[in-house]
């Protein structure tokens, strides 16, 4: 049976330098094929190169064979037959990839009728059917809906929906659920599950998550600086990986489960930039087995089992991770000292309507009363998915200024009756990280003139000698003081940010997903970092963050958001190893292990429908139309009292407490 | 201008002994000299200065002077540029106009970004009041006739009131700008790093300075560039219906103005002008788009 897709030797060259080098695959029908590898390692670029999507100036040379007939070379009128009937596409943000002027619906039966002679009617109908395929409920309605009345996740399935309108032979997804919500995200997994089986199409999944790939793909193929460096069956990958890379990269990979409190390794240094490779293998600068014989040439990929590939000369002595060393456990019991307490902590905003005649229609409860609290040297994980309300939390916290509602006291003083020194004196002892330290640093300043801002600012220290200790607190050349941010990698850029945040020796520490925009090889050594100076510094941290992957090795108390709300608070092993809140139960159930074997025995929880706008939150328990157990498990009148009271927080064990009425213990990792 | 204010005084507060820490000022001042545009522009722009400034005491023609035994009269040994109808030597002519339209050019360009900086900059960041009252006197200035009101102030710009002018031209092609800084220091105060800064306890004022004004230098350098020649160019139509510089007084807009008529069997009385014009909006143009790179990291490295 000839492959539904055939890559072989693809070499992409993208303004001069070679992004894609010598990549190979094969794909059946009705396989699933995971392209993993980290940004700029030019897996997008290789999906774009099959779809004959790459931008002009880019060279192309080997073969893309799509059942049989080469596609290298073909006109584009050509390839625009075959894109969309043959072969169709995933994209990661799908707002982009609708257009938004025009209905869902519309849009679909539009992809039928450009390959399929059928009547306007007919596509219609089809495009129904789709929606309906995809899970949309109420598709007849929904397809005479606008992209942005769409939520991320919906958008998803209509793309999918429309990506299998023509049967394709060859669906590729490019990061498809990277921009969602862990819980949507399975969603999303399970449909594109339910289009495969639907179209027996052959799927290419691009993604730098482990854990998707774990669960969905047959076979993994890692790609490293634009080559493939390893491939073969899941299993053997995951569970036998031949080259150092795959197994650094399994090992870098924060988990949720028990092995999560170890501490992830990282993997030394950064990609290299494409045009800018080492001479032998391009892994060597990063790699701990490097020998002076990987240098000399690039190594080819060797035969190291059936089916199984790997770039590497020493691919017989590469062991598998270590079975991670019982990781350090937070302290059994809580410090006596507070440096924050928030008590019912409550934000809304007005929802304003119209133009001219602006009129106030509703509130929103961004966050609608939550308290927690961190003692001295502790770390609290605030997680939540989008809409949660936790970054609305972390804003008026840093804020400083009296609340709508409740309190925040910060180190002992309440901040709505701080004086504008006093304010300016607590500033010093709170400082934030922020997600994206390519936007949280003036692109404009140096790096010396960022250190010492802060130090200028409250007249702290000698800057010139300051700024030296900093960079080399947090593993960085002092001097580098002169280069600007975009001169460093992301990781690199991120210890910048921690060492602005530092520069103070302030208490207590506010982590906005400061992981979340690195790539996973580097996300494990800013967590260690963050790791090693609270040990040192004595620090405290608030981290927010949607990854409860990064938050489990990281904190020792988590507190779940749902709808601004705190719908779990605990000691993480608690609630990691026992969540008793169903909406914490379906988040983890939700994440995807880097464990082909469990993630396949798994059973997931899947929560069903939208998150409700937070203009209007059901009555009662906020959880309730999403609630498994409300739906499947409780009886009618126990429903009632669901339904009419909101649940307030119930201690559940030593430390650990659920806003639910029915809270039950459940390990679901 | 801000930008070379807070420059200088970044750099001035570096006290003298220990070398100097590397700071925005010295970087920017790096690469804009590594730049072969910046060079080539500042080179040039000093040549014109050093030309219209000193050309005078070489020139044995003042601009006042009328040669009554050549009227226009092609170049020779006696007049280098020729002479007007007037019996006006073009040489010095030209001279006195190059200095009086690079002065009121530059300086008005630079008042008038300035200007458009700080309003814009300042309502976009702290908004609420602040913002509604700069607002309203931007939009109250767009739709004044500017044309009109220097019209009518015209005779308030005679012998030795070109400051004033300077002023005026200002204060009516600020606007603008100031709207576009305005919008862009909103979108700017979102962004992490000024809120890093305003969390970092930076007070307001310095964020403008520090944080927002840098990130709008590149709009606003362009902007400078574009309003020197803006300013020149409203001179000269001011001055083409008598309202500018005021006789004896010249400027280049007067000269191209009254040389255009002659032009045609006259080139010299025309050219120079113009030629000089053109040269000047060059070089401009050209250390502006090396100032833009050097303040923007991110921009390629400079040639
Ligand atoms: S070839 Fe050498 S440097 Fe490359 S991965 Fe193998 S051991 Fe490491
Ligand atoms: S209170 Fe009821 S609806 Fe809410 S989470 Fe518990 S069981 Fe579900």
């Amino acid at each position: 049976m000839t492959p539904a897709l055939e890559v072989t030797d693809l070499r992409v060259t993208l303004g001069g330098a070679p992004v894609v080098r010598g990549l190979g695959y094969a794909v059946r029908k009705g396989e699933v094929l995971g392209l993993v590898g980290e940004s700029g390692c030019g897996k997008s670029v290789s999906a774009a190169a099959v779809m004959g999507l790459l931008p002009p100036g880019a060279r192309v040379t080997g073969s893309i064979r799509l059942g049989g007939r080469e596609l290298v070379g073909l006109r584009e009128r050509e390839l625009a037959a075959v894109r969309g009937s043959a072969v169709s596409m995933v994209f990661q943000d799908p707002l982009s990839a609708l257009t938004p002027v025009y209905r869902v619906g519309d849009q679909i039966a539009e992809a039928v009728r450009t390959h399929q002679k059928v009547t306007k009617e007919q596509a219609a109908v089809r495009a129904v059917d789709l929606l309906d395929l995809v899970g949309i409920p109420d598709p007849a309605r929904r397809a005479l809906a606008f992209p942005h009345e769409f939520s991320g996740g919906m958008r998803q399935r209509a793309l999918i929906a429309m990506a299998m309108a023509n049967d394709p032979d060859v669906i590729i997804c490019d990061e498809p659920t990277t921009a969602l919500d862990v819980t949507v995200q399975a969603q999303v997994l399970e449909v594109l599950k339910t289009a495969q089986r639907q179209t027996g199409a052959a799927i290419v999944m691009i993604t730098h998550d482990l854990g998707v790939v774990a669960g969905f793909a047959d076979r993994v193929l890692v790609m490293y600086a634009g080559r493939p460096v390893e491939s073969g069956d899941v299993d053997d990958v995951f569970y036998h990986a031949r080259m150092p890379y795959t197994a650094g990269l399994l090992g870098a990979v924060p988990r949720i489960d028990a092995a999560g409190r170890a501490a992830p390794a990282p993997i030394d240094g950064a990609p290299p930039a494409p045009g800018d490779l080492p001479p032998g293998c391009p892994f060597a600068p990063r790699c701990p087995l490097r020998v002076e014989a990987c240098d000399e040439r690039e190594p080819p990929l060797f035969e190291v089992g059936p089916g199984h590939r790997a770039a590497c000369i020493r691919w017989d002595e590469v062991s598998p991770p270590l079975p991670a060393p019982p990781g350090r456990t937070g302290p059994g019991v809580r410090g006596p000292r507070t440096v924050l307490a928030v008590d019912g902590l409550v934000r809304h905003y007005p929802l304003v309507k119209g133009a001219v005649f602006r009129r106030r229609v509703g509130t929103v409860h961004a966050v609608a009363g939550i308290s927690f609290d961190i003692r001295e040297g502790e770390t609290l994980g605030l997680v939540g998915e989008s809409g949660s309300g936790k970054t609305t939390a972390l804003t008026e916290i840093l804020e400083l200024t009296r609340p709508q509602q409740g309190r925040v006291v910060v180190l002992g003083r309440d901040t709505a009756a701080l004086t504008a020194a006093q304010r300016m004196e607590i500033r010093r002892d709170v400082q934030v990280v922020f997600q994206d330290p390519l936007a949280s640093l003036d692109p404009r300043m140096t790096v010396h003139d960022i250190l010492a801002e802060p130090l200028r600012t409250h007249r702290h220290g000698d800057p010139r000698r300051r700024v030296g200790e900093l960079l080399a607190l947090v593993g960085l050349d002092p001097a580098h003081a002169a280069r600007y941010p975009k001169d460093f990698s992301g990781g690199q850029r991120q210890r910048i940010a921690i060492a602005r945040a530092l520069a103070l020796q302030p208490r207590l520490l506010v982590l906005d997903e400061p992981v979340s925009a690195l790539d996973v090889s580097v996300q494990a050594g800013v967590l260690g970092l963050l790791g090693a100076l609270k040990t040192e510094l004595g620090l405290s941290y608030l981290l927010v963050a949607h990854d409860l992957a990064v938050v489990r090795h990281i904190a020792d108390r988590v507190a779940v958001m749902y709808l601004g709300r705190i719908a779990e608070i605990g000691r993480a092993d608690a609630v990691y190893t026992a969540p008793a809140h169903p909406y914490t139960q379906a988040l983890l159930s939700a994440i995807p292990l880097p464990d082909p074997a469990r993630e396949r025995a798994r059973e997931r929880i899947l929560l069903t429908g939208e998150r409700p706008d937070p203009a209007s939150p059901p009555s009662g328990c906020r959880f309730r139309t999403r609630c498994p157990t409300f739906r499947s498990v409780l009886t009618e009148t126990e429903r009632g009292l669901c339904a009419d009271t909101e649940p307030e927080m119930r201690p559940l064990g030593e430390d650990q407490s659920a806003a639910c009425h029915y809270a039950e213990r459940l390990a679901v990792v | 201008m801000t930008l070379s204010e807070e420059v200088a005084e970044e750099s001035a507060g570096d006290d003298a002994g220990r070398p100097p820490p590397p700071s925005r000022a010295r970087a920017v001042t790096g690469r804009f000299l590594s730049s072969r545009q910046g060079r080539a522009g500042a080179l040039v722009l000093t040549l014109v200065f050093l030309f219209a400034f000193a050309g005078p005491l070489v020139s044995p023609w003042s601009h006042t002077d009328k040669d009554f035994a050549a009227f226009l009269a092609p170049p020779s040994a006696a007049h280098w540029f020729g002479t007007l109808q007037t019996g006006a030597d073009v040489f010095a002519v030209t001279l006195r106009g190059l200095q009086r339209s690079l002065v009121v050019g530059l300086l008005a360009a630079v008042v008038c970004t300035a200007l458009a900086a700080l309003a814009g900059a300042f309502a976009g960041y702290f908004l609420g009041w602040t913002d509604r009252v700069i607002t309203w006197v931007t939009d109250l200035l767009l739709v004044l006739p500017a044309f009109l009101i220097l019209a009518v102030m015209s005779p308030l710009f005679g012998a030795g009131q070109w400051p004033l002018f300077v002023l005026m031209l200002a204060l009516f092609l600020w606007m603008v700008t100031a709207k576009m800084a305005r919008g862009m220091t909103i979108s700017l105060r979102e962004r992490e790093f000024v809120r890093a800064a305003r969390y970092l306890g930076v007070p307001p004022v310095r964020i403008v300075l520090s944080h927002v004004l840098p990130n709008l230098s590149s709009l606003l350098i362009v902007d400078a560039t574009l309003n020197v020649s803006a300013a020149i160019l409203t001179e000269t139509s001011l001055s083409y219906f008598g309202f500018g510089i005021q006789p004896p007084d010249v400027s280049l807009g007067t000269l191209i103005a009254d040389g255009s008529r002659t032009a045609v069997y006259a080139p010299w009385t025309f050219w120079f002008a113009a030629g000089l014009l053109v040269v000047t909006v060059l070089a401009v143009n050209l250390i502006g788009d090396a100032l833009r790179d050097a303040f923007d990291p991110t921009a390629r490295e400079p040639r």
